[in-house]
């Protein structure tokens, strides 16, 4: 019963993308470019949504990933500029992200912080530190354009006559969602890190630590939020602007909501809000269409979408029972 | 008594330690790039509350954050975590530019109706996410940030293709002289008497009527307010409602009562921030709306100041923001209050 309601869900979501993609072909765009720009869309959200599965799992949440975006987006631009090189600069997004994950793993598990509240103080930080660095290093208000060659190409494949190109960080977050799963369902790390979340009394009789598990996930976590913040200069936008991850770290948020923690499951919702953005936006410069809609309205579109899904899909999910609390040893 | 006093003055000691930290750190961020904080500093607190027209300046900075504060106090109260009074806030001064701007009435009755409506469009922002938290569950939390996007992308589309100021492309049509609220001194307008007057009717509503009560239970309590029959989904109705009125009130604020401009920007810049700011404001001052008043002139007088900072001595203003992140994650530590009521215990 349970199985045959999920496989409708399915047939219906496979039947609605198959949908817009016909639509979207009529109306003459190509196919394959489309799924590039939805890769690349999809990419900093599956990141993110990765790591968030696995710090909620272990039982922190973490609503901080927007600002973990903002600052490693802008700091992983600083990087690379001093070592000349894009690469470098992913790599240090994210040891920076890993960094603020440590932090904000330290004051949830020995703070024993509301995890929601310095979530949120974690991104009103970033909301001015910011624009705050922007102004520091390079003395420009609000935006940065660096240097063309800094931007870390991706691979490029002969595809039905046409280039289709895919990030290396593209495939590490696809890697990333398949190993997380592993990690998760097969091995005894993974079994702890789901106790931690689900019985941390469990975790601790059994002479395992519930925070070093918890900060482990959140630097892991930190981690790839990191990557996806670096992503966004570097390997799809070309330049920093103080705002740019724009709500994306929340659109994470909502992808792993939709998951149920699963990060399979995750890269999946991710894909569909990044293809609804990708479309969104190669739709809107499309001859024939940005004289009908105002561009403010598709610009709306991905979080349209993410409101409808999790309307559509919540409920039935379950979620660890320790999450959020913070484990006192009594 | 002396419990009283007690009661009364540990979350002040705790608010007062969490600003500090935030200061602090503010002053190591300063350090890393080369600024001197206490110069920064100086500049920022001479600035904000060293004058008689800075202090009026850092009161009409401080008037939209006494309200955004009480959207995301009251959702608290009710255990829920608002973070849309940005969206709302937007809303709020559309509904102004609407009514104020666009629209002519006989003077006295067209503050109001301008003012209610922009209270009555906040509201109606904050609508989905209750409707959506009530019959699907869906947190809050991402809802609110979804939807304080769309509203970004609303409110610029409204104010770029209908309510722009004709040959001012980068503004919308500025408040009329009879919607304006009357100028007290600087940039200090009226509207802050309306403004502390909602905060304290807030209060009221939630300390001293049924509603508010079953509010407060439902969310200090959830199970015993089921045994005891409160309504949960009410209290979510009521929490988000009154904090879209509180925010579309914030939104208001800069359009109606906010000289030289009177009006709302296509960037939005004037009102961009607000919301979240109020987050902290409200944390400060306890989720209280009166803790808030005092909070948003100690924040008000950081923005205000923060302008004589990077005047002064070059530190982006944006720096404030910063610390005002740091002030709520320390501020998110019970652990600080433990370590404070520890030194009082020992001394």
């Amino acid at each position: 019963m349970k199985l045959t309601r999920r496989l409708q869900w399915y047939l219906i979501g496979i039947a609605l993308t198959l949908a817009v993609l016909y639509v979207i072909s009529l109306a003459g765009f190509g196919i394959p470019g489309l799924i590039e720009t939805g890769l690349l869309a999809m990419t900093p959200l599956a990141l993110a949504a990765v790591g968030e599965c696995l710090n909620e799992q272990a039982g922190t949440t973490n609503v901080g990933m927007e600002g973990i975006f903002l600052i490693t987006a802008i700091l992983s631009v600083y990087w690379a500029e001093i070592f000349e090189s894009g690469t470098i600069g992913l790599l240090f997004g994210a040891m920076t992200g890993a960094v603020i994950g440590l932090l904000f793993g330290l004051v949830c598990v020995y703070g024993r912080a509301n995890q929601v509240i310095a979530g949120m103080g974690l991104n009103i930080f970033a909301l001015g530190f910011g624009p705050y660095l922007l102004m520091s290093i390079w003395a420009f208000p609000g935006i940065h354009v660096f240097r063309h060659e800094l931007m870390v190409q991706p691979l490029r494949f002969v595809v039905a006559g046409g280039y289709f190109g895919i990030s290396i960080v593209t495939i590490v977050a696809i890697a990333a969602a398949v190993l997380a799963y592993l990690l998760l369902k097969r091995t005894l790390l993974g079994i702890r890190i789901r106790a931690a979340g689900e019985n941390p009394i469990a975790v601790d009789v059994a002479g395992v630590s519930v925070g070093r598990i918890r900060i482990l996930m959140c630097i892991v976590g930190g981690a790839l939020a990191g990557l996806g913040g670096a992503f966004m200069p570097l390997a799809w936008f070309g330049g920093v602007v103080k705002e740019m991850s724009a709500g994306r770290g929340f659109i994470a948020l909502a992808a792993v909501v939709f998951a149920g923690l699963n990060p399979m499951l995750a890269l999946v919702a991710s894909f569909i809000f990044g293809f609804a953005e990708g479309v969104a936006f190669t739709v809107v410069v499309s001859p024939g269409v940005k004289e009908i809609v105002p561009f403010y309205f598709v610009q709306m579109v991905p979080y349209a979408i993410t409101l409808l899904i999790l309307t559509a899909a919540i409920g039935g999910k379950r979620f660890p029972r320790a999450l959020g609390k913070p484990y006192v040893r009594e | 008594m002396r419990k009283r006093l007690n009661e009364f003055l540990r979350p002040m000691v705790e608010s007062l330690v969490a600003v500090v930290i935030g200061l602090v750190s503010g002053a190591f961020l300063m350090l890393a790039f080369g600024y001197d904080p206490i110069r920064a500093y100086a500049a920022m607190f001479v600035g904000a509350f060293g004058s008689p027209a800075g202090i009026l300046e850092s009161l009409a900075f401080a008037m939209p954050l006494m309200v955004t504060a009480v959207t995301f106090a009251i959702g608290v109260r009710a255990s829920l975590f608002n973070i849309g009074a940005e969206g709302q806030m937007y809303l709020g001064a559309i509904g102004a530019t609407i009514v104020g701007g666009a629209m002519v009435l006989p003077p006295s009755v067209h503050i109001i109706a301008a003012t209610l409506f922009a209270m009555c469009f906040g509201a109606l922002w904050a609508l989905p996410a209750a409707l959506l938290k009530m019959w699907r569950g869906v947190h809050e939390v991402v809802s609110t940030i979804m939807l304080n996007w769309i509203a970004f992308w609303l409110v610029t589309f409204l104010v770029r293709t209908y309510f722009g100021e004709p040959g001012r492309a980068e503004r919308a049509v500025p408040a009329l002289a009879t919607a304006r609220y009357p100028i007290i001194g600087a940039s200090l307008t009226a509207m802050i008497f309306v403004v502390v007057a909602f905060c304290v009717a807030v209060t009221i509503l939630l300390w001293r009527t049924g509603i508010g009560f079953e509010l407060r239970l439902v969310g200090d309590n959830p199970e015993a307010a089921k045994y005891a029959g409160a309504s949960s989904n009410r209290a979510i109705l009521v929490a988000f409602l009154v904090g879209g009125l509180s925010a579309g009130l914030a939104g208001a604020t800069q359009v109606l009562g906010r000289p030289p401009s009177w009006t709302l920007y296509a960037t939005l810049g004037n009102v961009m921030n607000l919301g979240f700011d109020g987050i902290g404001v409200a944390l400060i001052g306890r989720n209280h709306p009166v803790g808030g008043i005092f909070a948003a002139i100690f924040y008000g007088g950081l923005m205000h100041g923060g302008r004589f900072m990077e005047y002064n001595v070059g530190v982006a203003s944006e720096l404030v923001d910063a610390i005002n992140g740091i002030i709520v994650i320390a501020l998110a530590v019970p652990q600080i209050a433990e370590i404070v009521r520890r030194r009082r215990r020992e001394s």
